[in-house]
Formats: C-alpha cells, structure tokens, sequence
C-alpha cells in the first residue's frame, strides 16, 4: 500500500481544504435553521410558487420549515456540489498528474505493476472520499444536536449515502478520463461535476427530459425526492454505479498499456 | 547471459522518427556507453526497454527476461536514473529515498546515508528547492540505493559539477568492479572514452557502430592537419574541414594514396597525421556537427 500512502499525503492538502469548506457552509447552514424556521411559514410559500425553480429544486415536495426539508435543500446543495466538485477533481488529477508533472517515469521505473498503481491510485481516492463523507457526516449530526433540534436519523442516512455513491460514481467517470489526459484534468474534472448538476436541474424543469436523470448521478440525490419517498431510486442508483465502474474499468484498460511520455 | 539484447526493436510515433530495428548486445558485467546526439533515440531505447513505452515490432531482453512479458521483474534488478530528475512536490530528500526503496520492498536506509555522504545530498532537504545538479544526486541515491545488477543511466553527470562527476563515476567503477552491469547513455563522449570498455553509436534511430570504445577509436578516418597550401577539391572522404590562415585540418577517411598525391602536388610545410579521439569519431559517423554538444 505505498502508493495509497503516498497519494494521500500528497493529496492531504486538498482534502483538509475541501473537507474544512464544505463542512464549515454545512454547519453554518444548520446553525442557521432555527433562526430561520420562525420565517420559514410565509418563505415556504413564496418558494413552493416560483414555478420552474421550485421544481428544480424539489422545493414543491418538501416544507422548507422542517430540519429535514431545509437540510434537504440548502445542505443538500453544499455537500452535494462541493462533494461532487471535490470527487471529481481528486479521480480526475490522480493519473493523470504523474505524466503532466513528469514523475511517471520515477514512479513506473520502480518494480510496481501498472495494475497495483491503477488499484492503490484508485483505492487513495476511495478513501479521501469516504473521509470526507465520514467527517462532513459527523459535522451535519453534531450541528443539528447542538441547535437542539431532533434528528432524522433514517433521512439524514439516506441523503449522505446518495451523495456518497454520487461522488463515488463521479470519481469512476473522471478517474476513466484521467487515464487518457496528459494534462487539463482539474479543468475537466470540474467541468463534469457542474454539467451533471445542470444536467439534474434540465432534467427537473423540462419533463421532456426527464431522461436526463437516469444520465446524471445529481438525479438520485434529490434530496426531495428521497424525503418524500423515504428510499433511493434503485433504478437510477444501478445506473450510476454501472456508469462508475465503466470508467474504472476503461481506466485499467487505458493505463496499462498507455505509452508513458 | 546478455544484460541487454535487443532484435529488430522498433519504436515509431506514427510520422515522428523513434527506433528503428535496433540491434543491440550489452554483456553482463559491462561498463557499455550508448552515444548519440540529442533526438537520435537514446532516451527512446532507454524508455521501451524499462517498459514505459511498448515496443512497436522486435523484441528485447534484459537480463535474460522479456521486456514486455517480465516488465517487472526487470525493473526489480535495474536502477534507472532519468536525464531529468523530477519528483512528487512537497517531499523531502529523504523521504524520496524511502518512497523509491518502499516502492522495490526494501531498506535501503544503511546505502542510501552511504551515498548521500558520498555524493554532498542532505536527506533534509526540500527536493523543490534543490538545483537541477542535486536533484540528480537524489536520482542518483534512488537508482544505487538498493544495489541493483543492472544500472541504466541516461545521461548522468548534467548538472553535477567536475567533482561530483568524479565521485560519481568512481561510484559506479567499484559497483562495476562488484559485477553490476552499466548502460551509460550520453551525448559527451570523452566521459564515455574515459570510462566504458564498449559503445555503441545510435544515429536516427539506428545502431551505426558498436563495439569496444578502443576499436571505435580505431576507425579509419585520421585526423590530418597540414601548414602550407594543398588543393584538397574534389578529394571523397573530407569531413569536418576547417582552412585557417595556411593551414588545413580535416577527418579524411578516403583513399591514403590519392591524399598523399595531393599533398605532394602542393606546398607543405609542415604534416600531421593523427588517430582522432571518439569525439572526432563520432563526427566521422555522423558527418555533421550539429549533434555534438
């Protein structure tokens, strides 16, 4: 396991940044709610009648005065653009930075198989990954215990697990990509990242397409959708997964038999 | 057992020139330079036979063992040093060379302090503010460290200054006189006279002489310098001309007889006939200047 050991001190940095951001906006999001939960009756309204927006954020699902309805809207959008953002830069910049810094050639100059680096690289990032998750998780809970407020254990649960398997299938896509880059994966990881939520906020607008949520992993992490459901959507889920493990896979077959320049 | 045998090896970039049915023999044991200009292939080599690229036709072996089916075992017996060294940022000096020996699964801490006294390195250092000559040393520690049969460095001694070079190539006498194979890629040919027994010359992408550095040397071209005038037009085997103020000096590998008829028709005052160095050598194969440094 020395190649996960050495990716995730090089990646230390990155993932206290990430990790220290988003969980400071979510805390901050939580301390905020009993504040706002007194305004929230005539605010409710107002968001459950803006039409397009509503819908794009499920905001005609679910009431914007209870912790789980503003923790579904607000958080939800916190941790799951800053987790997708995050995911995807950490996959998308793993392989790719050994050729664009020029240490490809130290690293693979050592008795150590294109499959293990591949495997370790991929395992160094499943675990910054399911840190984050980990402690942003344990922020959200001791956030919502210290303003007093009861938490919903069984929601709470859900909506970490989808954007836990949304930024997991997020960083399979960019870990593929990053197999065949040689430079640009920051850009490109990011890019991905912010058209899969478009993509979700289309798909919530325009019924006609709707289809694009089967496409983007944003489109079973609704946070209304799976309050109001109290499960994930299996379907959608099975999707991503299957999306996740093809760029996993096409990063094997790329990397190891890629000319190292 | 041959250290390296390469059989028709071929690496192409689609229009771009890589190597070009390379045949290439390096006993075990030796001190073997491989020269060329910058662009002729060396790097190339180099890369495909450590496995970093696939070749495109042919075949190679390195100790004994396929290049592309034994990738890793090879690479378990082969220190390899970069022309450039360039590694992860944010690392200190030491904990590269721990990174490199935790890479092959070994400690290498007792060698590797051995070497950083030899070669002036302080483990302590940030390697992204080390000069390019000292990056090298730490290329250098990383490729010794572990003590591997097979040494394949491309060219070394940039950035070391005359005195590190010394110590360096005294480091790699004493592993040459343990048994280690050396395969020395560099473009500066008096260190590849001065230390290796055999060499090969890679023009284009193509093995156009190997053999002993002495036999080389022994080529038929001649350095000859005349004082006086002599009318050398239309003379074949002229390389590397230069006409001063009465005198000529050239590589002349053509006909002995006809040059002394030339020379005897004009005014020479002064003669010298002279076995030109391996530098000289390699503009007599070369046939141009613009790959010598």
């Amino acid at each position: 396991m020395t190649v996960v050991r050495h990716e995730l001190r090089q990646g230390r940095l990155s993932f206290l940044i990430w990790t220290g951001a988003i969980g400071f906006l979510l805390s901050v999001c939580i301390f905020l709610f009993p504040e706002m939960k007194g305004e929230m009756d005539g605010v409710g309204e107002l968001f459950s009648s803006m039409g397009s927006f509503t819908a794009a954020f499920g905001m005609d699902k679910i009431s914007f005065g209870t912790l789980i309805g503003y923790y579904a809207i607000e958080c939800g959008n916190v941790l799951g653009l800053g987790g997708a953002f995050f995911a995807a830069l950490c996959a998308a910049d793993v392989l790719a930075k050994e050729e664009k810094d020029r240490t490809a050639e130290f690293l693979l100059t050592h008795p150590v198989s294109r499959g293990r680096v591949v495997t370790e690289k991929l395992i160094a990032v499943f675990l910054q990954i399911t840190a984050l998750n980990l402690v942003i998780y344990a922020l959200s809970l001791g956030s919502m215990a210290l303003i007093g407020e009861e938490i919903p254990w069984g929601e709470v649960n859900l909506l970490h697990l989808a954007y836990y398997i949304l930024q997991l299938e997020l960083s399979g896509i960019c870990f593929g990509i990053s197999a065949f880059l040689r430079k640009g994966s920051a850009g490109i990881g990011l890019g991905i990242a912010a058209i899969t939520y478009f993509l979700n906020l289309i798909a919530n607008i325009t019924e006609s397409a709707g289809f694009l949520s089967y496409v983007t992993p944003f489109g079973y992490c609704g946070g209304a959708d799976i309050v109001s459901s109290g499960s994930l959507d299996g379907v959608k889920v099975a999707v991503g997964v299957l999306i996740g493990a093809a760029g996993i896979a096409a990063a094997y077959g790329k990397y190891l038999k890629k000319d190292i320049r | 057992m041959e250290a390296i045998r390469t059989d028709r090896l071929t690496k192409s970039y689609g229009k771009a020139r890589g190597i070009t049915e390379l045949e290439l023999s390096v006993g075990e044991g030796e001190f073997f330079g491989f020269i060329g200009p910058n662009g002729a292939g060396k790097s190339t080599t180099i890369r495909t036979l450590l496995g970093l690229i696939r070749p495109t036709s042919g075949s190679a072996r390195v100790l004994g063992r396929d290049i592309v089916k034994e990738n890793q075992a090879i690479l378990r017996q082969t220190g390899y040093l970069p022309s450039e060294a360039v590694f992860h940022p944010g690392m200190r000096v030491g904990e590269i060379l721990k990174f490199s020996a935790d890479l092959r699964r070994r400690d290498c801490a007792a060698e590797a302090k051995r070497l950083c006294e030899r070669l002036r390195l302080d483990p302590a250092a940030k390697a992204d503010e080390l000069s390019f000559g000292n990056r090298k040393k730490v290329g250098i520690v990383c490729a010794l460290q572990s003590e591997p049969p097979l040494l394949i460095l491309d060219e070394p001694t940039g950035g070391l200054d005359p005195l590190m070079q010394r110590e360096f190539f005294d480091i790699l006498r004493e592993r040459s006189a343990k048994g280690a194979t050396v395969f020395l890629s560099s473009h500066i040919l008096s260190e590849v006279q001065r230390n290796c027994t055999r060499a090969a010359v890679i023009r284009e992408g193509k093995i156009i002489a190997c053999g002993s550095v002495e036999d080389l040397a022994k080529s038929s071209a001649r350095r000859v310098s005349v004082l006086g005038r002599v009318d050398l037009s239309g003379l074949e085997g002229i390389r590397d001309l230069k006409e001063g103020d009465g005198t000529a000096s050239f590589l002349y590998s053509g006909d002995m007889s006809r040059l002394l008829s030339r020379l005897a028709e004009g005014d020479v005052r002064d003669l010298s006939v002279s076995e030109p160095d391996l530098e000289e050598i390699f503009l007599h194969y070369y046939g141009k200047e613009d790959g010598l440094s």
